[in-house]
């Protein structure tokens, strides 16, 4: 057995298939298109994966996740569109050499901000540091104060319509609605050609990996722990003499930092980043996921999220005027008949016959949720 | 609203009747109707597109969901019609359209990711559509990268062209100047108030229409605003407007705006028969919306109305109406949009081949003498020569002819002086 500070068995294996299923099973029965869509699905796990650790553990809710996706997303975006816009590239503008949106505005010069993103390190540096620093300023704001729960949710909600805003209205800077498109080559490397989307496939599976070792260890830490107590009685935690504040706006700070690289892989794999995403409505949508999936689940957010994604899109495709409904009935019948997601039917009707199968022990009888969260590391 | 709705519940053997009903006059409209024999398949599909001996399979890409839908309804039903009407008359190079229809669901990157199945999965011979200005540019690299041909049927900002596009609505300078020039003439206007909708278009033709303004009628612009889309709250700008006394108000608003802004407009007063208004954006789809007792009395500046009065348009709305029920409207974007499937085969008869590259090459010059607007030819940069119209709103919805262009004008997306 590996390390059991990260994870218990059955979780070992859970992380292990869900690694098979991503890195062997999809590439070698899924064509570039569909692997690429795959790709795009797995963006959104990021996010999911956040809002395991902030809603799941801290059960700090957070309606306005699109937020750091979209800063992540347009950070990797400007690095991007300025390598997109070499001079040779934009030479039919007035002022060649900057991003088109920026011309079809007048802006005749690079503006200060938009500088250093011509760096790849800077631009990497700025889209963990960005969203990081933003998640800190508004989680001091308010978890200091105390306020939460559903005050909490409104205002990440207002964040996320105010910052839809501020992208669409400062269109000479941004882009605006259309966003930032057509994005080429990162360090002169095409990122549109089949092989391409290929390798940055496996390279996004490798940092969503990264991201749930990191979200094991926090739910496995006596930092975990003490999220699941505030959870449960925030009160109790406060009067034990820890720092309620300071655990939400670390989770909260996870949450953000996660949903970013989403964000970034969704610009390098899409090729495309625009204020669509940063809304309420696309932030209500990755809550959505990681219900769907099971909130207190790691691996379920992954799974909620390429479900729902993959219905989505096949729903869509096959019933274009009618799929929304379908969508809508298949949010409505999991949440009333699985309010734990798919890790909750995994966990009462599946995971059960497994453990008899391999180990003799019997299942233990309360539910599966509690025990992985407060039996999480097992002293064996 | 509901009429919409209700299309869909015609059963599948009498929309059938209809669509034959429908392709009749066409059929005897278009003499020279191509019967000719078929050529083999591996002649005029080198690229292994989806074609057979006896089909041909295109796309269609609109919104049906979401906040567009509305719009892009007209265009896909528009663009059915046409496919239907090809297919009466023995479709192109004697196969069938066959079409599959993705949804954007008003949402940009889902049309990138539609375009690219289309593209790359159904191997599609042409896509019709897109709307916004938006899920162009997000389709754009998609088309040039796996080169597919994109036939697109809004009025748009220009600034652009392409090899894997036609642009069968027109860009700005061709829809605004005429009618600007139009209105200063006719009514003396020297004092112009800009409002849009906050994006890419309305800012781009506002440019162009200041720059003409100032530079070319030496009027003057007294007021320039732009409100997000959606927007409902347009009582500020109107008392602007009352305070400023314009000679025209000039607007390109969009969607849903536009009900609010005008009802507030006869709110406040502001009498349409008394001040001139010129819109870009507002089409008879629009004023279902808005309402006619609304807007009455405004002019509009675009190359197709629903009333035109020429043999062609008399043939079109009647079988557009068959096909999708008596209650729908036709605006000048759903006019354009049943220009797409049209264009498509005549360019893939006049090249002989469904290549990508041959039709691009060959679009210059392709005519369409049955289009509903008139006579229209694609141009050296694949966007159209077209007449510029200007309306009158009138209570029952629809408009009235005031002026049109003697001539075809020059379709021209980089206006030198306009940048």
């Amino acid at each position: 057995m590996t390390d059991n500070r990260f994870f218990n068995r059955s979780e070992f294996i859970g992380i292990l298939v869900l690694a098979v299923f991503l890195m062997v099973i999809l590439p070698l029965t899924l064509d570039v298109f569909r692997l690429n869509l795959v790709a795009k699905y797995l963006t959104y796990a990021f996010v999911a994966l956040g809002l395991v650790v902030c809603w799941g553990y801290g059960g700090i809710l957070s309606l306005g996740q699109g937020v750091f996706f979209g800063l992540g997303g347009y950070c990797m975006a400007m690095f991007l569109k300025l390598e997109a816009s070499s001079v040779e590239n934009t030479k039919i503008q007035s002022t060649p050499g900057i991003p088109d949106f920026m011309d079809w505005n007048q802006i005749t010069a690079l503006p200060l901000f938009w500088k250093p993103f011509s760096s790849l390190t800077f631009t990497i540096a700025a889209i963990i540091l960005v969203p990081g620093i933003f998640a800190l300023i508004i989680g001091t704001a308010m978890f200091k104060r105390r306020v939460g729960g559903t005050y909490f949710a409104i205002i990440t909600q207002a964040v996320a319509a105010i910052l839809t805003i501020l992208i669409v209205g400062q269109q000479g800077y941004t882009g605006g609605i259309n966003g930032m498109t057509d994005l080429r080559t990162l360090k002169g490397w095409d990122i549109r050609p089949d092989h391409a989307k290929v390798v940055l496939y496996f390279f996004e599976v490798g940092c969503l990996f990264v991201c749930i070792m990191i979200a094991q260890f926090v739910r496995h830490s006596k930092l975990g722990r003490i999220l699941v107590a505030m959870r449960e009685k925030e009160d109790r935690v406060r009067f034990s003499g820890y720092s309620v504040a300071n655990f939400k706006i670390f989770a909260f700070c996870v949450a953000a930092v996660f949903a970013a690289i989403g964000g970034a892989m969704f610009a390098l794999n899409v090729g495309f980043m625009s204020p669509s995403f940063v809304g309420i409505v696309p932030s209500i949508e990755m809550v959505i996921y990681t219900a769907v999936g099971g909130r207190l689940s790691i691996l379920g957010a992954v799974y909620g999220t390429l479900l729902v994604n993959f219905a989505k899109t096949s729903l869509s495709e096959t019933f274009p005027e009618l799929w929304l409904f379908g969508l809508g009935g298949l949010f409505i019948a999991v949440v009333l008949a699985f309010p734990n997601g798919l890790a909750g039917i995994w966990g009462d009707y599946v995971q059960p016959h497994i453990d008899r199968l391999i180990s003799s022990r019997k299942p233990k009888p309360e539910g599966w949720t509690d025990k992985s969260v407060t039996d999480g590391a097992p002293a064996e | 609203m509901s009429d919409k709705a209700n299309k869909g519940l015609l059963s599948p053997l009498r929309r059938k009747l209809l669509m034959g009903m429908a392709a009749v006059p066409v059929i005897t409209m278009l003499p020279r109707a191509s019967f000719a024999q078929t050529p083999a398949t591996s002649a005029v599909n080198t690229t292994g597109l989806a074609i057979t001996d006896t089909e041909v399979t295109v796309g269609i890409l609109h919104s049906a969901t979401g906040t567009m839908a509305i719009s892009e309804t007209g265009s896909i039903e528009a663009e059915k019609l046409a496919i239907e009407q090809i297919n009466a008359m023995g479709g192109v190079l004697g196969r069938k359209i066959k079409f599959i229809q993705e949804d954007g669901a008003s949402d940009w990157p889902t049309f990138a990711e539609k375009a690219k199945k289309l593209l790359v999965n159904d191997k599609v011979a042409a896509i019709m559509g897109c709307w916004t200005s938006a899920s162009r540019k997000a389709v754009l690299p998609v088309m040039e990268q796996y080169n597919g041909m994109l036939y697109y049927p809004t009025f748009y900002e220009g600034l652009e062209q392409s090899k894997n596009v036609i642009y069968t609505g027109q860009e700005a300078t061709q829809q605004i100047l005429a009618g600007l020039n139009w209105i200063a003439k006719e009514k003396g206007a020297k004092s112009f108030f800009f409002i849009g909708s906050d994006y890419i278009w309305p800012r781009t033709s506002n440019k162009i229409a200041r720059k003409h303004v100032e530079n070319v009628l030496k009027g003057k612009v007294v007021g320039e605003e732009y409100y997000p889309l959606g927007n409902t709250q347009f009582n500020s700008v109107i008392n602007k407007i009352k305070l400023t006394k314009p000679d025209v108000i000039f607007t390109d608003v969009v969607g849903g705006s536009n009900v609010a802004f005008y009802k507030q407009l006869k709110a406040a007063g502001i009498d349409l028969s008394k001040q001139a208004l010129l819109t870009i954006s507002v089409t008879e789809d629009e004023i279902d919306g808005i309402g006619g007792e609304n807007i009455a009395g405004a002019y509009a500046c675009m190359k197709y109305f629903q009333s035109l009065d020429n043999p062609n348009n008399k043939t079109f709305v009647p079988a557009f109406k068959t096909m999708w029920g008596e209650k729908t409207v036709i605006g000048d974007v759903t006019q354009a949009a049943y220009l797409g499937p049209w264009l498509w085969k005549l360019t893939v008869e006049k090249a002989g081949s469904f290549d990508v590259d041959k039709i691009a090459a060959a679009s210059p010059g392709v005519e369409f003498k049955n289009a509903p607007e008139g006579y229209v030819r694609i141009h050296e940069n694949h966007h159209l020569w077209s007449k510029t119209r200007v309306g009158r709103a009138k209570l029952d919805g629809q408009f009235e002819l005031i002026y049109e262009t003697a001539d075809l004008v020059e379709p021209d997306p980089f206006p030198k002086g306009y940048q």
